[in-house]
């Protein structure tokens, strides 16, 4: 088929991601300034941003089969380029200081950000493994960005092996399902497996659903989930804390776009064994994820954990979607995850604003006493943890009152059961974080909290507390968007 | 609309507190006073307006989050009206007990005190349960704050205790909202959160029960009755003097409002059946609340015993839910308010003076300190139940309504009052009377009441008097809205009896 300038206008956020990275890497090649590519790297992911908030009200086609560019990807689009903006915005102070070439490291995270927007525009089998493919590579560069200075103590090119191997692990589970997928229906399409069944001409409904439970694993591997999490923790805390930001929110939003995206087309969840398994993957994350957090003393650690829950959660919205009539389990998950996406970034955005590669303070004793020494810093953290514990006032109340809301029309009860154990564990490891900043600092100790020397990052965190806290108040204008846009899910 | 100016002129006022501390570390409690006293004033204002239909003398509604049908609903009738006179008004006592015992972070402290204040006034008056929710949750974190930054020796257990209990239980209760809603979907093709919408729901069946527990569960974890009190004596303890002065004040009576608001209306067939359960509940909390209270060495933990006991007489009569026992419960809520905090501001006062709270080291206070010590006798003796003073009319009437409905239970809670007797005389006689010997503690600093702490305190003796000689004034807020609840459950009740 031909293209046409007509199909190009829909891929705008990603053409200009995409021009993003090249001009960036010959300006590097040109002349290595630090300032001018994040410059760029901001403005391009920026330009990207806007052009996706553009197109969104009008814009609904499928370009090629590999894409769809509808509101929901759109919507997506213009989360992933906007948090990709704020990471690169938290990263330039973060790697100011670093004893070796620091252009490139926003090279990749404008391909990451490529990755991403492919994921969320992925309709198509092929598309996904190019966007995650993208996605992953850029990070296993960006989680060992650090490797060659001297002065990170941290282990980034272990958390980079690491990461590397088990995701081409996963990967792998993931293609094996696909190849099942395609042995049954031969075709790649999302929506390939509907109506397969015992009847269908076939191999047969069990392998469908080994396809449909190795695609899910394979996912669940990106996504963190237990039993696939033992990366996650390890990979978290080696990692460069803009990386780190990354790989939480964007990662595993775009991921969870893409799995909503298959369950939802496939209608994976017309079989009971698929139900089972996410039923019990969904419990297990949230009970493991929030009881391993107890016993962490490194706040990326207890965040690595708690992301785990919280993916966790999202699996709760997923699996009632099927028992409950219209969109609002869509409208759950989406919303969730736009929750988690400022929530996490503020979270990890505070730590990165007084950490630099030189010296990331993630032990949660270094914020001893925070309250008293930087009201303001202190404020976004405390607004951040208790939105991630569903604390009103925040976004992430309403973020989890939208999936009890789901949960309870699905009559999950045993699943709910979990969540409530889980969210009253998860409340003790959040509030240990604030009780810390309550206390009296004993000594003149850790980071300067001075915010002019990076005022654009305060300022990302100011916008991202302000969103906090307006969406947790008065979230509707964001609750009537998402509840159009879910429609396309559908 | 007043009542949108009454929650939001405490939100703002806690800012401008915070703010001013930066001019002056004296100026928050002052603005905090201020504000407070402002919000006293303009309560006044709803005494004299004529009730709409429905008793409700203040209302606004708007359009919060239509998607799921919740509104910004808040409404104002005798009930609440009382309710919030009360939070008012200890308001005002904790900032006065706090005046000069928090020197650290003021600015910080009286922006928590304001928070709660204006959360505990959200959940008197909101009528969608959504919002009611809502202000149950925004109330606990300057709480938590209170109790984990002011609080003494063992806070942060204390402050994380509290916040756990009470947010779990919460997420019962946020279930059971949910689900009553969606009922109300099912039934009707709309989503609604309004109260007037939900009380009209059947849900019916085992599963009523069900939903009416997340409730019942939610409540008396607050109020709190036995098996859900463990939190209190810690939280208590562990507080500074306003924590302990709002919590068993004023956060304790959001419990008992719940319930007779929204747990027993509601769901008046699972209530009804469920009653017997419940009044038996009341009925532990009460003697075996007094007996561990008697078992106490710390003073603030053993008041916070005492409160337990007492709320069990709340409990009693909203279950037995009559006229009589409604009224009794309503009048315990209001004077074991006053007489609680007036306890616990002496208790703190007295830690304040020689930084203890164990009782076996004090011993004849009374030379020393003869106004502390009249005061406290007077207060003790109003918590036991005294005729001529408010707490007695609201166990009084608890019983008597009680007696109606359940015969045997009542005879067993009745001798709550003895045991009340036992534990109040003793601390007195432990604390003022005695051997005065000074080796355990330093005394430089046990002086007597000062004349601004004999204003709060003579503030207090006022109300509870007032409550006890002329009950009348109290009972003619509430009574139409009793009257009202009752009607309203009467035809399902009517079906459990005759089952």
């Amino acid at each position: 088929m031909n293209i046409t300038l007509a199909d190009l206008i829909p891929l705008l956020p990603l053409l200009i991601a995409t021009g993003t990275a090249v001009v960036a890497m010959t300006v590097i090649g040109i002349k290595r300034s630090y300032s001018l590519t994040a410059g760029i790297t901001i403005a391009g992911l920026l330009l990207a941003t806007l052009s996706a908030v553009y197109l969104m009200p009008t814009t609904n086609a499928q370009v090629t089969p590999l894409m769809i560019v509808d509101q929901y990807s759109l919507f997506f689009t213009v989360l992933t380029c906007a948090t990709a903006m704020f990471i690169a915005v938290f990263s330039f102070p973060y790697l100011a200081s670093l004893d070796d070439h620091k252009e490139e490291y926003y090279l990749l995270l404008a391909i990451a950000t490529i990755g991403a927007i492919v994921m969320v525009s992925s309709n198509h089998f092929v598309s996904t493994i190019l966007g995650l493919e993208t996605l992953s590579m850029s990070l296993y560069g960006m989680v060992a960005y650090t490797v060659h200075s001297e002065k990170s103590a941290k282990f980034p090119l272990e958390a980079s092996v690491k990461y590397l191997v088990l995701s081409a692990a996963a990967s792998g589970i993931l293609l094996f399902g696909i190849a099942l997928v395609y042995a049954q229906t031969g075709t790649l399409e999302f929506a390939s497996l509907v109506n397969v069944d015992t009847e269908t001409p076939g191999l047969g409904a069990g392998f469908t659903i080994a396809a449909l439970i190795l695609v899910f694993i394979g996912i669940a591997f990106k996504l963190s989930l237990t039993p696939f999490h033992m990366w996650t923790p390890d990979v978290y805390e080696g990692s460069p804390l803009p990386a780190t930001t990354y790989l939480a929110t964007i990662g595993k939003a775009a991921m969870f776009v893409v799995l909503l995206r298959f369950i939802e087309a496939s209608d994976a969840l017309s079989f009971d064994s698929v139900i089972l398994v996410i039923s019990l993957v969904a419990a297990a994350s949230i009970l493991a994820g929030n009881l391993l957090a107890l016993l962490q003393n490194n706040l990326k650690r207890i965040l690595a954990y708690s992301s785990i829950a919280h993916m966790g959660y999202l699996l709760i919205a997923l699996v009632a979607s099927y028992f409950v009539e219209g969109s609002i389990s869509v409208e759950a998950v989406t919303f969730y995850l736009v929750a988690y996406v400022i929530m996490s970034a503020g979270a990890f955005g505070v730590a990165s604003v007084v950490s630099s590669s030189e010296k990331e303070f993630d032990s949660i004793d270094d914020y001893k006493g925070l309250f008293w020494r930087s009201p303001w810093l202190a404020a976004v953290f405390t607004g951040m943890l208790l939105s991630l514990a569903g604390i009103p006032l925040t976004v992430g109340f309403i973020g989890k009152f939208y999936i009890f809301f789901a949960g309870v029309e699905a009559a999950l009860w045993v699943l709910l059961a979990v969540l409530v154990i889980g969210s009253g564990i998860g409340l003790y490891y959040y509030l240990r974080i604030v009780y810390r900043m309550l206390l009296n600092a004993d000594e003149e100790q850790g980071f300067s909290v001075a915010i002019g020397s990076n005022l654009s990052s305060h300022a990302v965190l100011a916008l991202l507390f302000l969103l906090l806290v307006v969406l947790g108040v008065y979230p509707t204008p964001v609750v009537s968007i998402i509840e159009t846009i879910s429609t396309y899910i559908l | 609309m007043i009542l949108v100016w009454l929650i939001s002129i405490l939100f703002v006022g806690g800012v401008i507190a915070w703010l001013s501390e930066r001019i002056n570390p004296n100026y928050p409690r002052l603005i905090a006073l201020i504000t407070v006293l402002l919000d006293l004033l303009l309560m006044f204002s709803l005494l004299g307006t004529d009730p709409a239909a429905g008793g409700w003398v203040a209302s606004v509604d708007a359009d919060w989050i239509p998607r799921f049908g919740i509104s910004f609903y808040l409404a104002a009738d005798g009930l609440s009206v009382l309710l919030l006179l009360l939070t008012a008004f200890l308001g005002v006592i904790a900032i006065g007990s706090a005046w000069d015992e928090i020197k650290e972070q003021t600015g910080f402290f009286y922006f928590n005190l304001l928070w709660t204040l204006a959360g505990v006034l959200g959940v008197f008056t909101a009528l969608d349960l959504f919002l009611f929710f809502f202000f149950w949750e925004v109330m606990l974190i300057p709480m938590y704050f209170i109790i984990a930054i002011w609080g003494h020796e063992n806070k942060n257990y204390a402050a994380m205790k509290f916040f756990i209990f009470t947010q779990v239980t919460g997420m019962l209760m946020l279930i059971s909202i949910l689900l009553l809603a969606y009922f109300h979907f099912v039934q009707t093709g709309v989503a609604s959160f309004n109260y007037h919408d939900l009380l009209a729901v059947e849900t019916g069946g085992r599963l009523e029960m069900w939903i009416m527990l997340g409730f019942f569960i939610a409540f008396t974890t607050k109020l709190p009755s036995v098996p859900f009190h463990s939190w209190l004596p810690d939280a208590h303890s562990q507080a500074p003097t306003a924590g302990s002065v709002i919590l068993a004040g004023i956060l304790l009576k959001t419990g008992a409002y719940g319930l007779i608001r929204f747990a027993v209306p509601l769901f008046p067939e699972a209530s009804m059946s469920f009653a017997p359960i419940a009044m038996t509940l009341a009925a532990i909390s009460i003697l075996y609340c007094a007996k561990v209270a008697f078992a106490q060495a710390d003073i603030k933990r053993l008041i916070a015993y005492t409160s337990v006991s007492h709320m069990g007489f709340v409990t009693l009569g909203v279950y037995a839910w009559n006229e009589q026992a409604l009224q009794g419960a309503v009048m315990t809520m209001l004077a074991h308010g006053l007489s609680a905090a007036a306890l616990f501001m002496l208790a703190g006062g007295l830690q304040h003076r020689i930084h203890t709270r164990n009782m076996l080291d004090m011993g004849g206070f009374w030379a020393k300190v003869p106004r502390m010590a009249v005061v406290a006798l007077f207060f003790s003796v109003a918590a036991l139940g005294m005729p001529g003073l408010g707490n007695f009319i609201g166990e009084f009437l608890a019983l008597l309504g009680a007696f109606q409905a359940n015969i045997t239970l009542t005879v067993i809670s009745a001798f709550g009052l003895i045991f009340a007797s036992v534990y109040s005389l003793w601390v007195i006689q432990k604390v003022f009377q005695g051997e005065y010997s000074n080796s355990k503690f330093d005394d430089s600093h046990l002086s007597d009441l000062s004349r601004r702490e004999m204003v709060y305190f003579g503030a207090m003796m006022i109300g509870l008097i007032w409550m006890g000689m002329y009950p009348q004034s109290f009972l003619e807020l509430s009574q139409p809205v009793l009257v009202e609840l009752i009607s309203g459950t009467e035809s399902a009740i009517a079906a459990v009896v005759q089952n």
